[in-house]
């Protein structure tokens, strides 16, 4: 950019100063621009913030059974009260959020990334190859994401790492047919035949042509993942197959003793319950924000 | 009525065992004149997996199905806490013994009839007992094991039965009359294939089929929904039953069963429920709630699967049983679980159960948890297993098995062993016990109908005796001692075979953790009359002296609804 001239680059470097704003004037006009966006991401960083450091914003262990104090309600020493084994529900509720991003996170990552490389790799190599690969994500695609994930797990057994193979086998199908269908129109640009060309071979032309120009709905998909990921991990555990006892997890927190009493100390339930409903729901105000950031249709439309 | 006891029994009887608690409502024996009619409707925890008596273990068969049958013998519906026999099939009192104790001849009633018009006869009650103790290969019993002492069955005419046995045992007739033990026509016990492929067709045949001599003849059965039953007009004891039917919902979780009786959609639950949940339909219900409580022929145990070199090592296994602080959790659990009591192989209370102060010389059964910890944690050393990592098998249903192996977990924790809990659905929970490479330690209840700790004690030999030892150890000394024990005549020579036999189960070898005894509560609508809490939730589940204290509108509103007319 060395010269100023005339016409539309004049244009473009009129409007370059929106680049050198500070930060905290971009984040404004971003809140402005997006409150419920930003209100999601709130929620989201205060989760993982609970998640790191619950160690410190925790009183109790969230294990510690204190028998004397079975079903406490809420009040100064158990902000959240207490379950029936006397436990602290503030602090199951807490390191609960670590369980929750845990499995959230690594089977939105894990399930989105190889969702990546097939939906990328089938809209690459096109054919006979994308037919069959598109036939068998129809398969997996046919069954409800609970009900594949269930099936998974019963299979496998219950337990943190299975429930995540259980959440990321549903993802992948799912993530590979949204960015394949990106994919189909980028293969189609020049600069993919340009670098085939060059010779390039097939890994370098997916990983590093095609799908960072894939970036965008992968990354709305992969954010609306963890929130589905949180949910379905409460699913298996409320329903008894996802992580177990004592581990502190909000769905696992809403099964047994929470149904038991849900009468007589109704805080068993309910706070877990508003737990999860606002970790989901911050996930998907973030997520809906995003896609309107990164949609160039949506973005030009506002 | 007069009735046949062992020696053990009127003890029992006058120790007052598992006598029955009323709160809420009035409970006891009245003078109420029953009515008849109107349609019972009990929820049931559990599914059916088969309709045959002989093959199953569960509630979740007997308390729809039992209605459909009749025994030779049974505990006496008006007073189940006694183990009190009674004929049921049979005519007159329960027999003594001839023979040295080696015969007993049960004489029958006459004119009983199948639900299908067949008349019973003694060749029913043989073939019954023969397909129980002696089954073909290929057919599963659950109680063989149980009728060791018997030799043969005979009918030596068309009304009378003859079991000899093979040496006198007290444990016999409590063997009889063990509520699983539904006496089946020979007809079909012998039915033939249609189809002409399965030669073992009639030893099945029961358990996809149903025709009894019980209250109630089968009228329906929806899988997932529930059972239903209706009056059997020539049930052989005179005017019984009451009702004109019963329906048996199904309903798996806790909470749906407590809301139906809540909410007016059922009337009974005859398994039990939480103090908590006693406590709740007492609160919103007043007068409208009855509850009668039990001791509960249930144990709760765990053991240490010693296929794995960990649990081989008995320091270890003594050091988990010295970890648990079972008289603080006889205190706080029974407040949210269905356990209650400290107690070791025999149900407390009973004439062989050890008293309170011998038991507290055991390991784990120390008053000072603190010094009981710290002995654990010495053994630990000693056996070199500190911070030994270990998974227990648990099963997915709340009351009592994940709430007390959580507490469990807590417990072991405290003396620095690192355990995790697998909770697996029922099905593959009991696929694993019997795959000793399945687990660590296997959550371990035992639950038996009548109180009979001296045969019961089988559950407790080595592996290659007793189908169900979740430790799989072989022991022949409790072996030599179980086989001396059932062969005493002498009641107190027996009490002290036993306590030598349970001092090694629990102290010296630790191969079996008991925690606590069940408590059984059952709440159930006021109108509901005539059943009395068993110390078992097996026991008294006939139905035929239940009747239902509404006005006669709504009783027949019932009948109505449920069998039209």
């Amino acid at each position: 950019m060395a010269t100023v001239s005339q016409g539309s680059l004049a244009v473009a470097m009129f409007e370059e100063p929106a680049a050198l704003k500070p930060w905290h004037v971009k984040l404004r006009e971003t809140a402005r621009k997006q409150p419920v966006g930003v209100a999601g991401a709130i929620i989201v960083m205060l989760m993982v913030l609970m998640a790191v450091f619950a160690d410190v914003v925790t009183p109790y262990d969230p294990l510690l059974n204190s028998y004397e104090y079975m079903l406490a309600p809420p009040d100064g020493n158990f902000i959240f009260g207490t379950d029936m084994l006397g436990r602290d529900v503030y602090s199951r509720i807490v390191y609960g959020a670590r369980t929750a991003l845990f499995v959230g996170f690594a089977s939105a990552a894990v399930g989105g990334f190889l969702g990546l490389i097939l939906g990328v790799s089938s809209a690459y190599f096109g054919g006979l190859f994308d037919l069959i690969f598109q036939r068998v994500m129809d398969v997996f695609m046919a069954f409800p994401l609970v009900i594949m994930a269930l099936a998974v797990v019963s299979i496998l057994g219950t337990g943190t790492e299975n429930v995540i193979l259980a959440i990321i086998v549903p993802f992948v199908p799912r993530c590979a047919r949204v960015v394949r269908s990106s994919a189909l129109q980028i293969r189609e640009i020049p600069y993919i035949d340009a670098a085939k060309a060059c010779g390039f071979g097939h890994a370098r032309i997916i990983l590093r042509h095609m799908a960072p120009n894939v970036m965008a709905p992968f990354l709305i998909m992969v954010t609306a993942f963890v929130g589905q990921a949180i949910l379905t991990e409460a699913s298996l555990s409320y329903l008894g197959l996802g992580v177990q006892e004592p581990t502190p997890a909000w769905g696992l927190m809403l099964q047994g003793g929470a149904e038991e009493f849900a009468e007589s100390a109704p805080w068993v339930a309910v706070f877990p319950g508003l737990a999860i409903t606002l970790a989901v729901f911050g996930f998907n105000l973030f997520g809906d924000a995003l896609r309107d950031v990164l949609d160039p249709r949506l973005r030009s439309s506002q | 009525m007069s009735a046949m006891k062992t020696s053990f029994t009127r003890l029992a009887l006058a120790a007052g065992l598992g006598a029955a608690v009323a709160a809420g409502g009035v409970v006891a024996a009245s003078a109420e004149e029953p009515k008849r009619g109107g349609v019972l409707r009990i929820v049931v925890g559990s599914k059916i997996p088969s309709y045959d008596g002989h093959r199953e273990s569960t509630f979740g068969m007997i308390h729809p199905i039992r209605p459909f049958y009749s025994l030779l013998i049974r505990v006496n519906p008006d007073d189940p806490q006694s183990s009190d026999f009674i004929c049921d099939l049979c005519e007159g009192d329960v027999p003594a013994p001839t023979n040295d104790g080696k015969t007993y001849t049960f004489k029958l009633r006459q004119g009983v009839e199948f639900h299908d018009g067949t008349p019973l006869t003694a060749h029913d009650v043989v073939a019954t007992y023969n397909k129980i103790i002696f089954p073909p290969e290929g057919i599963l019993s659950n109680r063989v094991s149980r009728f060791s002492m018997v030799d043969a069955i005979s009918a030596p005419d068309d009304h009378t039965v003859q079991f000899d046995l093979k040496y006198a045992s007290p444990g016999f007739l409590p063997m009889v009359a063990t509520p699983f033990n539904f006496v089946y026509a020979k007809k079909d016990i012998e039915r033939e294939d249609p189809e002409g492929k399965d030669p073992q067709y009639g030893m099945k045949w029961h358990q996809n089929n149903i025709n009894g001599t019980g209250a109630f003849s089968f009228v329906e059965h929806q899988p997932g929904s529930h059972v239903l039953g209706k009056r059997y007009e020539k049930y052989h004891h005179e005017g019984k039953p009451y009702l004109d039917g019963y329906k048996a919902i199904s309903a798996p979780k806790m909470s749906v069963r407590i809301q139906a009786i809540r909410g007016g959609r059922a009337d009974i639950e005859f398994r039990g429920f939480p103090p908590k949940s006693r406590d709740d339909l007492v609160k919103a219900l007043g007068d409208g709630i009855n509850v009668q409580e039990s001791a509960w022929n249930c144990t709760f145990g765990y053991a240490g699967n010693q296929t794995k070199p960990l649990f081989q090592d008995k320091r270890v296994r003594q050091a988990m049983t010295l970890a648990l602080d079972r008289w603080g959790a006889s205190n706080y659990l029974s407040k949210i679980a269905i356990v209650k009591t400290v107690g070791g192989l025999a149900l407390p209370g009973h004439p062989v159960a050890t008293p309170e102060d011998v038991l507290k010389t055991y390991y784990g059964y120390w008053p000072d948890i603190k010094k009981s910890r710290e002995k654990a944690r010495e053994l630990l050393k000693a056996a070199g297993a500190e911070g030994a990592h270990f998974k227990i098998w648990n099963r997915a249903v709340d009351q009592p098995y994940k709430v007390v192996g959580t507490w469990m977990l807590d417990q072991w924790k405290q003396v620095g062993l690192d355990v995790e809990q697998v909770v697996v659905p029922t099905g593959p929970w009991y696929a694993g016990l019997r795959d000793p490479n399945a687990f660590d330690v296997a959550i371990w209840p035992s639950c038996q109908s009548i109180v009979n700790p001296i045969v019961d004690a089988g559950a407790w030999l080595s592996k290659d005796r007793a189908a169900d030892n979740r430790g799989y150890y072989t022991d022949k000394v409790l072996d030599e001692w179980y086989d001396e024990m059932n062969r005493e005549g002498d009641p107190d020579k027996q009490k002290e075979i036993y306590r030598k036999f349970e001092k090694r189960v629990l102290h010296d070898e630790a191969h079996f953790g008991q925690v606590l005894w069940w408590h059984k509560i059952n709440p159930h609508r006021s109108f509901v009359k005539g059943w009395k809490i068993a110390p078992s939730h097996y026991l008294n589940q006939s139905l035929d002296q239940v009747w239902l204290d509404l006005p006669d509108e709504e009783r027949k509103q019932r009948t109505m609804d449920e069998l039209g007319g």
